[in-house]
């Protein structure tokens, strides 16, 4: 069986959620696999939420929709509410607690970090807590290596944001390195 | 890195379709932005000066259709995208097109429907409409694609069936093709085949606008280009004048058919996925053909013989291909986001020689690989059972 991975990123409209996620797959097709990035508009995205989808694979991808994810990100107290029980059973679970306060019950193993708290003061600006949290995710998973993460970074950002969005690449993959995971399990 | 990972593209649905417009030549766009279809729109406003191109949003879609048969007449390769809301409005300049013989693309990204619906919903609710939605017994070609890649490829061959048999075409998408991101490597630059329209050989005193060559299809001169002729929806003779002579007006409606229907060789494709052997076969277009081989993937897994048939043209219905199946097929299946609009040409084209069931979903989403290998199980049983 191809080894594959599925990411839910979700949270707040404006929190940069589609574009981690466009990145993320950006990176995985530089490491010559295979992925997918799909947005998924149900009813439960209304309001100010925001989700976006990734599958990584080393085969085909057919089906381009995110079944039950190994990874979710939760960047807000609603999307943590909406998401944190769909996660396969082993798989991992970060959340901001800038924003969620209460995680509800889980499959998953949980991963707290103050992303946007941590973005707005070791990076300086919370704008960049997406990207803080896109190297957390690669610094957990493994799923993209940190080279062709910032190259994808770098291809995908407007030109003046470089040093701002590497540095907050750099924190991510920092406070990563503080646990060691293995997802899937 | 490998020349192939160097070629691979993390690329849009939507975007694909702009990129392989381009490559096909198109120069000219009209449009009037509208959800899931805009970044079709969006790009080609960035892509088409840098082109020597135009883009230009009109007024609304009705003008837009205008806009674009304007410029082909012209001698430009011309596009528009839209969806269901969008497609309804451009519905009977479509049918000018198809009178006048004006080759052009539209590119309906569909989504819920009726009426405004959900605009960011995806659907297959147009399939009937891309065949029958402007009045009368007109010619049209209608392309489905299932990946991103496939968005390049059938723009390209949107544009040169267009060119090459004067008549609208349609790449019917959905908007989970549209949206979504996937890898794809493009052919480079010359690796694709661009058909140009057929230009007249004689002088201009000599052109007779409407009449045929061999293959059905008039040579176009470009409006401008010295050769006056009139152009109009109404019934025409090879000069291009208004008549209602019903000799002119039989042999014209029949030719406008027969220019497509004799070619189906070189419009239909269709594309097949474990079909040797299989008992069950899906058929299915757009997104859903990739719930569909998953599917099948599944059920192969489980024992159970299946196939995929998927028409990439879906207008002109690949009929015989369809009849193909029935011969050795015990069950068929149709998945599509509708109540069965291709359904009813799966049975039509299997005549009763096998059963026909639908796997049909309304509410916006796509429909799982799950929904359909259940449908695969159920038709297995019944098949062992009956």
């Amino acid at each position: 069986m191809p080894r594959t991975i599925e990411f839910r990123l979700s949270g707040s409209g404006g929190q940069g959620l589609i574009l981690a996620g466009v990145i993320l797959a950006d990176a995985a097709i530089r490491e010559g696999k295979n992925a997918v990035q799909a947005q998924s508009y149900g009813p439960e995205a209304r309001g100010g939420a925001s989700k976006a989808e990734v599958i990584i694979s080393d085969g085909e991808i057919d089906y381009p929709k995110v079944v039950l994810p190994d990874v979710v990100l939760a960047m807000s107290q609603d999307a943590a509410d909406k998401y944190a029980g769909k996660v396969k059973k082993g798989g991992l679970l970060i959340v901001d607690n800038t924003y969620v306060k209460n995680v509800p019950p889980t499959p998953a193993r949980v991963y707290g970090f103050p992303i946007s708290r941590l973005a707005r003061e070791k990076v300086g600006k919370e704008l960049v807590a997406n990207i803080v949290a896109l190297g957390m995710l690669a610094g957990l998973t493994g799923a993209v290596s940190r080279q062709t993460l910032e190259q994808a970074l770098l291809s995908r950002i407007p030109r003046g944001t470089e040093s701002l969005n590497l540095k907050a690449l750099e924190l991510g993959f920092e406070m990563a390195k503080t646990f060691s995971v293995k997802v899937p399990a | 890195m490998s020349d192939v990972v160097e070629m691979a593209r993390l690329m849009q649905g939507n975007e694909a379709v702009v990129e392989g417009a381009l490559a096909a030549g198109v120069r000219f766009f009209a449009g009037y932005p509208i959800t899931p279809s805009t970044e079709i729109a969006e790009l080609m406003a960035e892509r088409l000066p840098g082109l020597g191109g135009k883009f230009i949003q009109m007024e609304d879609e009705i003008a837009s259709m205008a806009a674009v048969i304007g410029a082909s007449l012209a001698g430009v390769k011309a596009l528009t995208a839209t969806s269901g809301p969008g497609f309804s409005l451009k519905q009977e300049n479509i049918g000018y097109a198809a009178m006048a013989e004006i080759p052009c693309v539209i590119v309906n990204v569909q989504r819920w429907g009726p009426s405004t619906g959900i605009p960011t919903a995806p659907a297959q609710g147009d399939v009937m409409q891309a065949r029958w939605g402007t009045h009368g017994d007109h010619p049209v070609i209608v392309l489905c694609p299932a990946s991103v890649r496939e968005a390049y490829m059938l723009a390209i061959r949107a544009v040169n069936l267009s060119e090459k048999y004067r008549v609208p075409v349609i790449l019917l998408m959905d908007e989970v093709i549209g949206h979504m991101r996937e890898r794809v490597i493009l052919p480079r630059a010359g690796e694709v085949e661009v058909i140009e329209r057929k230009k007249p050989a004689v002088e201009p005193k000599d052109y007779y606008p409407y009449r045929p060559g061999d293959d059905g299809v008039p040579p176009m001169a470009n409006f401008g280009d010295g050769y006056r002729y009139h152009v109009t929806g109404l019934v025409h003779d090879e000069k291009g004048n208004p008549t209602t002579d019903p000799q002119v007006a039989e042999n014209l409606i029949l030719r406008l058919h027969r220019k497509i229907y004799d070619h189906l060789d070189d419009v239909i494709t269709v594309e097949g996925y474990q079909l040797e052997d299989a008992e069950v076969v899906v058929v299915a277009y757009g997104a859903v053909a990739r719930s569909a081989k998953r599917a099948v993937k599944d059920a192969r897994a489980a024992g159970i013989k299946a196939g995929l048939f998927r028409p990439v043209t879906i207008w002109p219905f690949p009929e015989k291909e369809v009849a193909e199946l029935a011969r050795q097929a015990r069950a068929v299946i149709v998945a599509e986001m509708n109540l069965g609009q291709l359904k009813g040409e799966v049975e039509r084209a299997v005549q009763g020689r096998v059963r026909v069931t639908g796997v049909n979903r309304l509410n916006g989403e796509l429909i799982t690989f799950d929904e359909i290998l259940s449908a695969i199980k159920e038709v297995t049983t019944d098949a062992q059972s009956g």
